[in-house]
């Protein structure tokens, strides 16, 4: 008996092994622990035993079960890993095919800029401000204390509508400036913002459009001084270029709608091609900024005496071009997608100060 | 305005260099563009005496020099005829660069001699063009000093910025005085020594002008000046004039030029002989002209002040004088004008004209009132001592118009509006070495400021006088802080809006262009403007008016995309479109295209051409970014005339119309040269309805079912002319409490089907928030919403 039960292990575990697939295995498995299976039959046998070889016999098939379920698992197991291997072999991909395009917009340097203009400005205290982009001769030239006879008033810069308002001529603003008297008109001091926005003149070259983008910056308060002005301006250039060691250099200047005025310069290298900011011994100018006028104060209804502050002007397009070493403002304008790809920011690259104002 | 350092220094006693009075001055407000030495190609060139001059043993012409450098003695040939023992000239050793070639001299050999430098022309230096000999100093020129220094240039050249304001600083004596006052030297004293007046006055002048037109000209003197002679000027006056760039004519001429640049006082003369009779001074009257100095003949502009005599105007106030009566070589007695032009109505008549000169760039920012009659004998004085002629008595017109009245300075406004505070004795003295008179303090002063500022109006003005000479960048700087201690908010909500729609186009793959407000006048009337706003002065025809819409601007420029070979692209715009013509008739708004293929040509998948629902899918995710759900948005086929009408739409929310899309319609595709599929879309994003502002911040629960949903697919057979919103909203409205989502996920057309039907196949979910559903519920709800869709939609199910 024990030698027949050898020799049925013995034939069970070749055939296991040489079962060449899983369906084989399958019918090795029940060939012999199936319902008419061999070790099935063999267990079913024992009752014919005597009782003492029953327990004895009993145990050995047992054991033999065991083992048969054992080899069935590895093997299976076995079977598996290389069926794996082949279908794995078999799906085999050129890796080095491209990926799926998915085209990827971009955000206009412009408005990024705007944006991190506006962040850096948020966290010194100023709102957003806006007005139109045609105005009247008031907002846009009297109140900002323009003389009537000033040349900017005439065909020279200003773009003017054919249309006109209660006889007034209609313009396209030829600076953010105007925001200034429509904010100071529209509630009470103190006032701290910034309008950023399109501006227009009648100009056009290599370094000219007739439209561009300023950002004006307006700051009324009791005690609001030149100081003030310093710092703010200082503290600004240094976070948009994201250098704190620019210099910054205040040059008297004159606006109508400022006094004192003064032009701000930021030291710069010049090289062959290339202009970098921070560095070197020479100078380029970046803005325009004062203390406002007293007449322009008193334009908008309140007293100079009480309240006085300072306001700038910025050109949005030509600090984008120092940031970011873009060398012609005119392309800002041509919609050419390749230079959009180019010098254009992810849609995801939203300007922070918490996070960095650029990658 | 330009001027050189020597000429500085006739009135700024000082020691500084060029590039130390440069600094001050930008430090100033009078911002140096560029400073030019004409010295510097010549260092190192030096005086060389010729001691000797012997022919060349092998050359006829050319002959051997022994040069006396200073430093030793040199061998040099030289094939100048001027070349000879005793004479100075400029040395140049080997190895220096010759600044008319560039390049550097070389020990030579010619003809067996060897030559160990060069005496050098006048053309080899860039002094002039003069090269038929070589340049020969004076005698008293230092052997071995710098070749500069014995030449006399003029020195460093300093370009100078002057802002409008300051009138005068258009001239030396201005700039030095604020150099002066910023501490960069002393201010010589001018001296004005009158010539006695002799034999009777030339002609009278009379001012011929109404009460209201008298501030055209408030004063003018004239004084005839006999027996001149006009010669060439004297060689430091040319030097003078030509290193700022002026060109030597005549002394007379000459003289006024200087004395425009030294003291910014413009003269004129005329020749006496070619004036007949007295002179007036009136405005221009109606087609009278003028043949000016510059040649060209002016039809002038009643509003133009003029010096007539009994012919006729000869000359134009402020701004250029006659050709008829200039001065030539031939001019004997002369009249000088010295005068008091009106600045406004002197920059009206010049810009209307399109006259620039010297006089008028002056005369329209104002000149000194108190210096017409020193300016006239400081003429005078020059005249005679340059070309001779005796003066006839001073004729006067009019009266020098009153000074500025004082302002009230208060001391305590410098730290105020400045932030800077100064010691009184400082302050004191800035503003006297500028010229004012103060009286009264230390608090409060009156303080009268000088006859030649024009730009002093206000009390700020005095605080900017004395922060500009103290320097602004000696202004401590305050950092601006906020007041909260976490930042607010400081965007509106149509601000935040238009970041997020412009942030959302960007992800789909669109790139954000910034094209003009304006387009051409044709486009904006095929864009929807009714009446294009027209520009009275645009820059060309193709800006000619604003835009009523972004999408044209941007079909241009997909064009031009076109045309450089993008096959593919897409473009957005989110910025002003103007609906009127008066301030804030305009509305931001969004804009974008695709063209040519939506999915570009791969390996992956088939290419395929953009249609109209890439663009309905762009302006949903804009709609999306804007806070309007999506399904709540509905299409209707009424899209404006630019788009193709068959294939577009609006899109609206209830009675609101939010934006279109669609095709663009084939005619407006040629006539901007667009031969690809194009497909576009609008919408105004500051019209777009506001979210309902709810009180806080929570969002509803979350509402997933644990329960298994039943999903059915059918598929319906409708008329052509059915469309899919129709069989969406029969089914949906059949079933409200079970349904959760029905969608369409295929059309189809042909074979099986009738000739103008299609096939709309649907999802649908039914789902209960409280058990599983089964078959049995499921089975009516169909059966109601196969009705609904046949009944509404005249939909059958397909077989």
């Amino acid at each position: 008996m024990d030698a027949d039960i050898d020799r049925l292990r013995d034939e069970i575990l070749a055939s296991l092994a040489a079962a060449g697939d899983l369906a084989a295995l399958e019918a090795v498995r029940i060939s012999a622990l199936g319902r008419k299976g061999r070790v099935t039959e063999l267990t079913k046998s024992l009752g014919a035993l005597p009782p003492e070889q029953r327990r004895e016999v009993g145990q050995r098939v047992n054991v033999l079960k065991r083992e048969i379920e054992a080899a069935l698992a590895t093997r299976a197991a076995e079977l598996e890993a290389s069926a794996l291997e082949r279908r794995l072999a078999a799906e085999r991909i050129d890796i080095t095919l491209p990926a799926r395009e998915r085209p990827q917009g971009r955000i206009h340097p412009v408005s990024q800029v705007a944006e991190e203009i506006a962040a850096i400005f948020a966290d010194m205290g100023f709102a957003v401000a806006e007005g139109p982009d045609v105005e009247d001769d008031f907002h846009n030239f009297t109140a900002l204390n323009f003389p009537p006879e000033h040349p900017a008033r005439l065909m020279h810069d200003t773009f003017f509508l054919e249309a006109t308002q209660d006889g007034q001529p209609l313009l396209l603003r030829t600076h953010t400036s105007p925001v200034q008297i429509r904010h100071m008109m529209a509630g009470p001091p103190p006032y701290r913002v910034i309008a950023p926005g399109r501006t227009y003149r009648c100009d056009s070259d290599m370094t000219h459009t007739p439209m561009f983008h300023q950002v004006e910056g307006l700051m009324i308060g009791r005690d609001v001084h030149m100081g003030h002005l310093k710092g703010c301006l200082i503290d600004f250039v240094h976070a948009f270029f994201e250098r704190p060691d620019i210099k910054v250099r205040f040059r008297p200047s004159f606006f109508p709608f400022t006094e004192p005025s003064a032009e701000v310069d930021i030291g710069c290298r010049r090289g062959r091609d290339e202009l970098v900011v921070g560095e070197g011994a020479d100078w380029l100018e970046i803005l325009g900024c004062g203390m406002v006028h007293p007449n322009v104060i008193r334009a908008v209804g309140l007293d100079p005496e009480d309240w006085q502050g300072f306001a700038f002007g910025m050109g949005i397009d030509r600090v984008a071009m120092l940031k970011y070493g873009i060398p012609d403002l005119r392309t800002f304008f041509e919609a050419d997608l390749r230079w959009l790809r180019h010098y254009g920011f992810l849609p995801l690259d939203v300007p922070t100060t918490y996070a960095g104002l650029s990658r | 305005m330009k001027l050189t350092l020597p000429w500085l220094k006739d009135h700024l006693e000082t020691d500084a260099s060029a590039a130390a009075i440069a600094e001050a001055l930008t430090a100033l407000g009078l911002e140096v563009e560029g400073i030019e030495d004409p010295a510097r190609p010549l260092a190192g060139f030096v005086v060389g005496y010729v001691r000797e001059a012997r022919p060349h043993p092998q050359a006829d012409r050319l002959r051997l020099c022994t040069v006396d450098t200073g430093d030793d003695i040199l061998e040099v040939v030289c094939g100048a005829p001027n070349a000879r023992a005793g004479m100075k000239g400029v040395f140049a050793r080997e190895g220096l660069i010759i600044p008319h070639s560039g390049e550097v001299l070389k020990r030579a050999e010619i003809r067996g001699v060897v030559s160990q430098g060069m005496l050098c022309s006048a053309r080899e230096l860039n002094l002039g063009t003069e090269h038929d000999g070589i340049i020969e100093l004076p005698d008293d020129a230092e052997i071995g000093a710098p070749a500069a220094v014995a030449l006399g240039l003029e020195g460093p050249v300093l370009d100078v910025a002057v802002t409008p304001d300051r009138a005068d600083c258009l001239s030396v004596r201005g700039i030095a005085r604020d150099l002066a006052a910023a501490g960069l030297g002393r201010l010589r004293p001018l001296r004005i020594e009158p010539v006695a007046p002799e034999g009777p006055p030339g002609p009278a002048v009379r001012l011929d002008f109404t009460a209201e037109t008298a501030s055209a000209c408030p004063l003018f003197v004239a004084r005839l000046i006999r027996g001149v002679r006009n010669r060439p000027s004297p060689a430091w006056l040319q030097r003078r004039l030509k290193s700022v760039g002026l060109r030597p004519i005549s002394a007379l001429v000459d003289i006024t030029n200087y004395v425009t640049i030294d003291l910014g006082r413009p003269l004129h003369v005329f020749d006496a002989a070619k004036l007949s009779g007295d002179l007036v001074l009136r405005l221009a009257r109606a087609g009278e002209r003028l043949r000016a100095l510059d040649g060209k003949e002016y039809e002038l502009v009643p509003s133009a002040t003029v010096i007539a005599d009994e012919s006729g105007a000869v000359s134009l106030g402020g701004i250029i004088g006659g050709e008829s009566t200039g001065v030539t070589e031939a001019t004997t007695d002369v009249v000088l004008e010295v005068a008091l032009f009106d600045p406004v109505r002197t920059g009206v008549s010049g810009r209307t004209l399109g006259i620039e000169s010297d006089a008028r760039q002056r005369f329209e920012r104002g000149l000194d009132p108190a210096f017409v009659l020193p300016g006239a004998e400081h003429a005078t004085r020059l005249i005679v001592d340059l070309c001779g002629g005796a003066p006839a008595p001073l004729v006067v017109a009019g009266h020098e118009p009153p000074g500025p009245p004082p302002i009230t300075f208060r001391t305590a406004s410098l730290p105020k509006l400045a932030g800077l505070t100064l010691p009184i004795d400082e302050i004191q003295r800035i503003l006297s070495a500028l010229g004012f008179a103060l009286e009264g303090g230390p608090e409060v002063w009156a303080v009268t400021p000088p006859s030649w500022r024009h730009d002093v109006h206000t009390e700020a003005c005095i605080v900017e006088e004395l922060a500009r000479i103290h320097g602004f960048d000696r202004i401590p700087p305050v950092s601006v802080r906020r007041d909260a201690a976490v930042g607010a908010t400081v965007l509106t909500f149509e601000q935040r809006r238009r970041a997020h729609v412009r942030r959302a186009l960007a992800a789909q793959g669109l790139c954000e262009a910034v094209t003009w407000s304006f387009m051409p006048e044709e486009l904006a009337a095929r864009f929807g403007a009714a009446t294009p706003v027209r520009l009275a002065n645009p820059i060309s025809a193709d800006l000619g008016a604003l835009r009523p819409s972004i999408l044209p601007n941007l079909l241009l420029a997909a064009a031009r995309n076109v045309a450089r070979g993008e096959a593919s692209g897409g473009l957005f715009e989110v910025g002003p479109r103007f609906t009127g013509a008066r301030p804030g008739e305009q509305v931001v708004a969004a804009a974008g295209l695709r063209f040519g293929a939506a999915v570009t040509r791969g390996w992956s998948a088939p290419t395929r051409p953009v249609d109209a629902f890439d663009a309905k899918a762009d302006v949903l995710a804009a709609l999306a970014a804007a806070g309007i759900k999506p399904e709540q948005v509905q299409a209707t086929p009424d899209a404006p005339a630019w788009y193709h009408p068959g294939r577009s739409g609006l899109l609206r929310l209830g009675p609101q119309v939010l934006g279109s899309f669609g095709d663009l319609h084939p005619a407006i595709r040629k006539t901007l040269d667009l031969d690809l599929p194009v497909v576009g879309f609008e919408l105004d994003v500051d019209a777009l309805p506001r979210p309902r502002a709810k009180p806080g911040k929570t969002r509803p629960p979350l509402e997933a079912w644990p329960y298994p949903p039943i999903d059915r697919d059918l598929a319906f057979v409708v008329d052509e002319s059915v469309t899919a919103d129709a069989l969406l909203k029969a089914i949906r409205n059949a079933e409200k409490k079970l349904l959760r989502e029905v969608s369409l996920f295929d059309v189809y057309r042909g074979p099986g089907l009738p000739e103008g039907k299609k096939s709309l196949a649907v999802a649908i979910r039914l789902q209960s928030r409280e058990r599983t559903l089964t078959e049995a519920e499921a089975e009516p709800i169909i059966r109601r919403m196969v009705e609904a869709a046949a009944r509404l939609a005249g939909a059958s199910l397909r077989a």
